[in-house]
């Protein structure tokens, strides 16, 4: 056995805020990068993933035939930008830690990660923002397949709107991850934590916007709806993305306002957690 | 090395035993003097086995009533969007449209029952390696993987299905005479032989390319388009969902049948495209077996 290396003294260690701020950098930069490589090489199985989004192109279909727009009121260009850009936002947000976390539970890699130097949480934040990246090219072919068919629909927002439509989608996908993440710490102290995903993905699909843009809900419903955190997962980033006029100070205030609740929430139920598990065998 | 497997002469591999020996499982008639009350026998034990095994988890119970009672009222509301203005959605009324969301949503309890269980298992069963012993088991392959499993989840999801059927069919007026009933049946037994046969070639395909567990979720994704009438889709699509995909035969052809307004073209279709499923996946396992090349080969 090799002898280990000598401990860096203490105040070594903790160093200038520069130098650790350089260092976190360095950490983040080396995690993206073999997480990307990592997710490349399933790049078919993404594509798949990819490819199980389509409901809200579905969607668009049924809504674009005339006579239900029409009824209901709504531009039928605006109907199909929405609907591409609720796809779009969809594919960026989707999020699969509870899976992943329950794997590593199962076959004992948790407990290695856990000594690690630095939070697990980071590590599954890694993966997903990698696992974005090696989707892109795929999202881009399929909107513009969409496009071709229909090239009336096609728009280009303006530089402002698409960088406030790019934060409130990584917001979306924050507010997305720390919900499951918060589930997710519930494998701690039960089997079924997936399941429980299931349960929590029934009123995501139907309330987030995913199968009507919530103009046309009735307005105790869409009431109802704002005072969940469901449309701040994907109703106003895409109907940001779309080019709507949107009411930013509500949706990003509404945003900022789940995000201040789940932080916490995630980071009591964390050291909870930690302090529950056994590791394999014990 | 054990004698047998020294006995094999060197040219011939152990892929070679475990493929000459599934093709023998697969083709000879089993050799039992009933093969089909052996087979039936055999699902006995296979399901009273399944459920005394799910029994553990009884807590799963209350998570299926949650999910099903949430997919419900969702589905019920989703639907209820395009009818809020007095309009039909693609000439069917809500209560027509109720059939063919009940249809969807009993075809669902069913994939949950029967096929996510066991074709799940076969994608696993090629990735672990365990699939020499299902073959080299004296009974039909196939039927094993279809049916070794059986998980009563979905029962609940099935039940809420057939109500909603009922319910649309007695709202609309259908007539429950004799011919009507048996056409329903059939065009039912037709939907679900194509949909088995859809989910069986999928998972088959791991055979090839091991990892095809999600390829099911694309298929789940684009078979949610048989939630509403194949005519509420833009023209370009209801040929897709006719050919390629046939989404229109699971849903909304079985709901014509059953509110009696199916054209007998159609109804002939979906009777010849079940046969043809049937008949093709058959052959495709044929063929995937004699491309198995066992776990460690």
């Amino acid at each position: 056995m090799q002898p280990l290396p000598p401990r860096r003294p203490q105040h070594q260690r903790r160093g200038v805020p520069l130098r650790r701020l350089r260092s976190w950098l360095r950490i983040a930069r080396v995690l993206l990068l073999s997480q990307y490589a990592l997710m490349l090489e399933y790049r078919a199985e993404i594509l798949l993933w990819a490819l199980s989004g389509l409901m809200p192109l579905l969607m668009l279909s049924l809504w674009s035939k005339a006579g239900v727009s029409a009824a209901s009121g709504l531009n039928p260009m605006a109907l199909a930008r929405y609907f591409l850009s609720a796809f779009v936002v969809r594919q960026f947000t989707v999020v699969w830690v509870v899976h992943a976390f329950e794997e590593d539970n199962l076959l004992g890699r948790l407990s290695p990660y856990l000594l690690q130097p630095l939070p697990l949480i980071w590590r599954y934040v890694a993966a997903h923002v990698a696992e974005q990246a090696t989707r892109l090219p795929f999202v881009a072919a399929m909107v513009g397949l969409v496009l071709l068919a229909m090239p009336a629909a096609a728009w280009l927002p303006s530089p402002t709107t698409f960088l406030l439509a790019l934060l409130a989608t990584h917001l979306a996908f924050w507010i997305n991850f720390l919900l499951q993440f918060a589930i997710t710490m519930l494998c701690f102290w039960s089997e079924r934590a997936s399941a429980l995903e299931r349960l929590l993905y029934i009123p995501y699909l139907f309330l987030s916007g995913l199968v009507a843009p919530l103009e046309v809900f009735p307005p105790a419903v869409r009431n109802f709806a704002l005072h969940t955190p469901f449309p701040s997962m994907l109703y106003f980033p895409a109907r940001l993305l779309s080019g709507e006029s949107v009411d930013l100070g509500a949706g990003f205030g509404a945003m900022a306002a789940w995000l201040a609740l789940l932080v916490p929430i995630n980071l009591l139920l964390w050291r909870a957690g930690v302090r529950r598990y056994a590791a394999l065998g014990a | 090395m054990d004698p047998i497997e020294r006995q094999s002469h060197a040219g011939e591999p152990h892929s070679a035993r475990v493929r000459s020996l599934a093709a023998s499982a697969t083709t000879a008639k089993s050799f039992g003097h009933q093969p089909i009350r052996r087979h039936w026998r055999s699902l006995g034990r296979f399901w009273s086995t399944a459920l005394a095994g799910e029994m553990e988890y009884q807590a799963n119970l209350l998570i299926e009533l949650l999910a099903v009672g949430g997919n419900l009222a969702g589905s019920l509301f989703t639907l209820s969007l395009f009818f809020g203005h007095g309009q039909l959605l693609g000439g069917w009324s809500w209560n027509e449209a109720l059939v063919v969301l009940g249809l969807h949503t009993l075809l669902d309890g069913f994939a949950g029952t029967l096929l996510r269980p066991n074709l799940g298992n076969l994608v696993k069963q090629v990735q672990s390696g365990t699939l020499d012993f299902v073959l080299l088991k004296p009974i039909d392959s196939q039927f094993w993987l279809s049916l070794r499993s059986f998980s009563p989840w979905g029962l609940p999801e099935m039940a809420v299905g057939l109500v909603l059927v009922l319910v649309g069919a007695s709202r609309s007026g259908a007539r429950a005479d004799g011919v009507t009933v048996a056409t329903a049946l059939l065009m039912l037994a037709s939907g679900l032989a194509i949909l088995y046969s859809l989910w069986f070639v999928l998972a088959a395909t791991s055979i090839w390319f091991v990892k095809v567990w999600n390829a099911t979720e694309v298929l789940r994704s684009v078979l949610a388009a048989g939630r509403y009438p194949l005519s509420a889709y833009p023209p370009a699509l209801r040929l897709v969902f006719t050919t390629v995909l046939p989404v229109a035969f699971l849903t909304t052809v079985p709901a014509q049948a059953i509110l009696g307004i199916a054209q007998p073209r159609w109804l002939v279709a979906s009777v010849v495209v079940a046969l043809v499923s049937l008949v093709g996946c058959r052959a495709f396992w044929r063929l995937a077996l004699r491309h198995y090349t066992s776990a460690s080969s």
